[in-house]
């Protein structure tokens, strides 16, 4: 089970899936009633990409649930210009090792069970080595 | 229609842990220190508008019952750490709006005493996963997808900052807490009142990278009010209660406009932008006049943005200018020599006030050690997140 429902698992490979104003293509994660830009009243499910890229970053050691520890609060500006916050994962709570500005990409794991043994799913996002010149 | 608004009587408890203490005795301290300082009563007012953002139901009216309850309409407002400044703007419009000639603004918090309702108590892991929300969350995402915590998401404000911008990085947000605390032993006010040195800072407690401990402000308890009066009424006035007014050149508010990124991370640069430019338009001055600054430094990231988006330092060059000391009590622009929130402590519904109290103060010439010398033009500025922002232009009244 996704840990929140703009998480996608089923359809392909774990993605976002947003609500696309159909007046001006604001895309939003949430449940919307209008849109906060143009105030249009309807939108379409959209599958977003799976990659963007990092625009700000904290590391978070105070006020922490003690089952996550130390996390790394990242924005992340998808390919198609929806926002995103998550945590980066993979990559060690240094500031000296977080990286701005290249490219990242959607990877999933299981953050916890409830008592039927239902397990919630994250997203997070990692470096994508992948896509060329990343490695700097 | 001259529609000025002076103020002329302002009032401000010590930020402390005031454990000893109930809010209404905040709030009366505060109140009738405004009013004793205008010479008037509440008998004089016509408006008042309360600020608390965490006193329940009808709290305006609960200070009423103790400093004179006249029968005036009274505006009980919470907007985020906007509060108080938000309550001090609704006293301006109803005066620039002609349906009074007189009233009190008042911006009070306790926030240590008790169990404050803004202690959010962490949910327990539910038994059985069921979708909540508007994001159909199934367990408490704070952790598992990034931060809203204050000090985090404020900290994603100014590495975003130091990405788009050359020369800045943790020691420049550390430099803005060492001023801040600097300042801060001259104010008999302030909740913490000793200096910090840069390194301390830098190796404090990391709350969330880069605000350590010292650089994020304190939980505390107070009280500020204001006593404002049109124009028309100010020109009746006594000689020396015109002589120590203070001019409201400008309040201006704002919220934050459509962005895609505010929905992930709150954007408090639009808003502030916004707001200044308003002001400073309408007030006819620039930020070259202003001889001192309060700005809203609830993280020394916050505080270091705000440079730039207030129009301080040259765009983008806001770690350039803290590293020269710009914004030090003797350097070009003086921010926030109350000690601002880092320093001095943000009681929120109190913080709006209390930062134009600090500028009045220094406008009138009366803030004793830490005056800033001749000090003519002020600015006041806060944002409760969310968001809204309030900046008030103040000016010494010309004698």
């Amino acid at each position: 089970m996704p840990v929140v429902d703009y998480l996608e698992l089923h359809d392909g490979p774990p993605h976002l899936v947003g609500n696309r104003c159909v007046g001006c293509g604001a895309t939003y994660l949430e449940r919307r009633n209008a849109c906060a830009n143009c105030g249009a009243r309807e939108f379409t499910r959209v599958r977003l990409p799976e990659t963007g890229r990092i625009e700000s970053f904290t590391i978070v050691h105070r006020g922490v649930p003690k089952h996550v520890g130390p996390f790394i609060s990242v924005l992340v500006h998808l390919d198609d210009g929806t926002y995103v916050k998550a945590n980066l994962v993979g990559v060690p709570t240094d500031a000296s090792m977080v990286e701005l500005d290249v490219p990242v990409r959607v990877v999933t794991y299981p953050t916890g069970t409830d008592d039927d043994g239902t397990e919630a799913v994250a997203f997070g996002f990692t470096y994508d080595r992948t896509d060329g010149g990343a490695t700097r | 229609m001259n529609d000025d608004v002076w103020i002329i009587g302002t009032a401000m408890t010590p930020i402390r842990r005031h454990l000893d203490r109930d809010v209404l005795d905040l709030a009366v301290e505060a109140s009738l220190g405004a009013l004793d300082d205008a010479g008037m009563t509440m008998r004089d007012m016509q408006v008042m508008a309360v600020g608390s953002q965490f006193e329940p139901f009808t709290f305006g009216q609960q200070v009423q019952k103790q400093i004179g309850q006249t029968g005036i309409p009274l505006y009980n407002v919470h907007n985020a750490c906007a509060t108080g400044a938000t309550a001090v703007r609704s006293v301006v419009m109803e005066i620039k709006a002609g349906e009074a000639d007189m009233g009190l603004a008042l911006g009070v918090e306790q926030m240590t005493a008790g169990s404050p309702p803004y202690r959010t108590k962490s949910s327990p892991i539910r038994r059985l996963f069921e979708p909540e929300g508007r994001d159909g969350h199934v367990l408490p995402t704070e952790g598992i997808l990034g931060t809203g915590q204050m000090f985090g998401v404020f900290a994603q404000t100014g590495t975003d900052y130091a990405r788009r911008h050359g020369g800045v990085g943790f020691e420049q947000f550390a430099k803005v807490a060492e001023k801040n605390h600097a300042h801060s032993t001259l104010n008999p006010l302030a909740q913490y009142q000793r200096p910090y040195s840069l390194e301390e800072i830098m190796h404090a407690e990391m709350l969330a990278y880069p605000n350590t401990l010292p650089m994020c402000c304190p939980t505390g308890d107070g009280g500020a009010a204001l006593v404002l009066v049109s124009g028309a009424k100010f020109r009746t006035l006594d000689p020396d209660v015109r002589r120590r007014a203070v001019k409201v050149s400008a309040a201006v508010m704002t919220t934050d406009p459509y962005d895609a990124s505010g929905f992930a991370q709150p954007n408090v640069n639009t808003l502030t932008r916004n707001a200044a430019d308003q002001a400073y338009e309408r007030a006819g001055v620039g930020p070259q006049d202003l001889d001192l600054v309060e700005l809203h430094d609830c993280f020394a990231t916050a505080e270091l943005v705000h440079y730039d988006n207030l129009r301080l330092c040259e765009p983008g060059g806001a770690g350039e200018w803290i590293d020269r000391r710009g914004p030090w009590r003797d350097g070009e622009i003086p921010v926030n020599v109350s000690g601002g929130l880092i320093s001095k402590g943000h009681p929120i519904g109190a913080t709006g006030v209390a930062n134009i109290y600090e500028v009045a103060t220094h406008l009138r010439g009366e803030a004793g050690d830490r005056q800033v010398e001749s000090a003519r033009v002020g600015l006041t500025h806060v944002i409760g997140l969310g968001s809204a922002c309030v900046v008030h232009i103040l000016e010494r009244a010309a004698t």
